[in-house]
């Protein structure tokens, strides 16, 4: 349940596949073109309800409920041991090899 | 009619009221328009400009020699010699890249002109630049971003460039994939009456004369001398464009300029599933073939980044090279930077070992690196998407389906893309949109508009 003043994100479909743009490739223009938007709650709600939010540019959108506090899951990954092993190749041809 | 047809059809009105340029002063009624008349009356000055930054706390960022790179090169090169490296640290910008010199140009006219906030459509550094600008201006932000594909997956880069935005206080308005965007961005500058600060404006343009400058003027306090060559990621074709002019504007007429793109073909732009199959957003041949090639495609009518006008040549490197490029700047230079400039790093180093040890290559940009944004966070999204991580010849990377980091240095690659072609594909363009040239003034401009002779467009028009 999320409560009026709520910091979440909203979805809503902008264009159906059948209003699409003509120059949109084939696999494209078979799904919505959907749009995601975060904001401040103006309503009591739950997820997957239509509500209103009020914007960081103060706009009033509606939309469905789909995320309460959106948090930001992009990460650094994993390490990557083929780009490790290049730096200590690189280190090596500029520098020599270590001595055994 | 459709809701989308509907909003389109209102496409000039939109534009004129929200950029406040009234483009038609600067046509001829033909291919030719007058570009160094629109870039004067409707922009400001370099002295203007320098200062606008200035107080934006944009630009004047240092100029680093990448000694460690240099000599790497040396000792892989086949004659043993190479071209000193340097980069500019444009990371040193708040928003952490160059695009705040246009961001902060175009704000600064928004501001003036009495706009009470700005909308940008873009899933790169310029949203973050716009959104910086605008929180220290007082003035409103809306970004729109091209994020996810119909799964609601997107790419780590972009959505970093997202919660970068948000951190700035701009509204991020998150779309799937398609060439739709520009409709949602039609109907937010309608709704709010905002500024559109697009990026191919005289004012984002000129915004970024001032690298150029800055450069010309770095390298020969340094050196004694102009850079022989400067190589600018490309893709919108602002950044080359607005670089070149302010290389000539500081004298440094005899520097090559060289633009450099990832290599992303068979990969299309608005296709959702090819989407998350590429490793680059931004600086790959997707915008910078097309952008090249036909510019007024842009979101104005005239395009103030012609890049054809200033190329001296156009080089392609892959994405592995460009991954193992960035590794190597942190491993052997101290710096952690992201992907932007170290596409035209991975050409440098090889385009290096093509000149002398006292000539001098400048890579024109560096931009902030972070979560989402490092090689790291980008190969494990690569792999979770199907795309195979190799280690071999970068030669043999298909985009979509591998990306393959180096076996050796000695293997990365400035792949030259032939601008001769790319001239006449532009030349093509504007014919098929505008018809055949109607006098000498649409053939002078031709020659202008694609760095050759008025003889050269006149034998590509005869082969047509």
């Amino acid at each position: 349940m999320a409560q009026k003043g709520d910091w979440v994100k909203i979805k809503q479909v902008i264009l159906e596949p059948s209003e699409r743009s003509e120059n949109t490739p084939q696999d494209t223009k078979g799904t919505p073109l959907t749009m995601w938007v975060k904001g401040l709650l103006l309503q009591d709600g739950e997820i997957g309800d239509t509500v209103k939010i009020k914007t960081l540019t103060g706009r009033v959108v509606e939309g469905i409920l789909v995320e309460i506090n959106p948090r930001h899951i992009h990460d650094f990954g994993n390490p990557i041991p083929e780009l490790i092993k290049a730096g200590i190749k690189a280190r090596e041809i500029l520098y020599g090899g270590e001595e055994e | 009619m459709s809701r989308y047809k509907d909003v389109m059809a209102r496409k000039n009105e939109i534009m004129k009221r929200s950029l406040g340029i009234d483009y038609e002063k600067f046509e001829s009624g033909g291919i030719a328009f007058e570009y160094e008349k629109m870039m004067k009356e409707t922009g400001y000055t370099l002295e203007e400009i320098v200062k606008i930054q200035r107080e934006a706390n944009v630009g004047n960022t240092p100029l680093i020699e990448l000694k460690n790179l240099t000599e790497l090169a040396r000792k892989v090169s086949p004659t043993g010699k190479a071209a000193r490296i340097f980069i500019k640290d444009e990371a040193c910008n708040p928003s952490g890249s160059f695009k705040e010199r246009r961001a902060s140009v175009s704000l600064y006219h928004a501001k003036q002109k009495g706009y009470k906030g700005v909308i940008a459509a873009t899933s790169g550094n310029y949203g973050a630049a716009v959104a910086s600008q605008a929180a220290m201006k007082g003035l409103k932000c809306i970004v729109v971003q091209e994020a996810y594909d119909s799964r609601g997956i997107g790419q780590p880069e972009i959505l970093e460039k997202g919660r970068k935005c948000e951190t700035f206080g701009a509204e991020v308005i998150q779309l799937t994939v398609g060439p739709e965007l520009f409709y949602v961005n039609l109907m937010l500058l309608e709704e709010t009456g905002y500024f559109n600060a697009s990026l191919y404006t005289p004012f984002g343009v000129a915004g970024i004369e001032t690298l150029g400058y800055e450069i010309a003027q770095q390298v020969k306090e340094r050196t004694g001398k102009f850079p022989d060559v400067v190589v600018a990621t490309h893709a919108g074709g602002g950044n080359l464009t607005g670089t070149a002019r302010g290389l000539m504007k500081a004298g440094a007429v005899n520097t090559k300029i060289y633009g450099v793109s990832v290599d992303l073909t068979g990969l299309h732009m608005a296709s959702d599933k090819d989407f998350n199959r590429k490793s680059f957003t931004t600086g790959h041949t997707g915008f910078g073939i097309p952008f090249a090639t036909w510019p007024d495609r842009a979101d104005v009518p005239r395009n103030a980044a012609r890049p054809l006008r200033y190329m001296d040549g156009y080089y392609l490197v892959k994405q592995g090279e460009v991954f193992y490029m960035t590794e190597l700047l942190a491993q052997l230079e101290g710096l952690e930077r992201g992907p932007a400039g170290n596409t035209s790093l991975a050409a440098a180093f090889s385009l290096a070992q093509q000149m002398e040890n006292d000539q001098i290559i400048v890579v024109q940009e560096t931009e902030y690196t972070g979560a989402g944004k490092n090689p790291t966070a980008q190969l494990t999204f690569a792999m979770q998407n199907g795309i195979k991580i190799l280690v071999g010849n970068p030669d043999d990377e298909i985009p979509g389906q591998n990306i393959i980091l180096p076996e050796h240095p000695s293997m990365i690659k400035a792949r030259e893309v032939y601008l001769l072609n790319l001239k006449k594909s532009y030349i093509k363009n504007c014919i098929q949109h505008f018809g055949l040239p109607k006098d000498d003034r649409d053939i002078k401009f031709l020659a202008e508009d694609t760095k050759s002779s008025q003889e050269f467009v006149r034998e590509i028009i005869s082969e047509l």
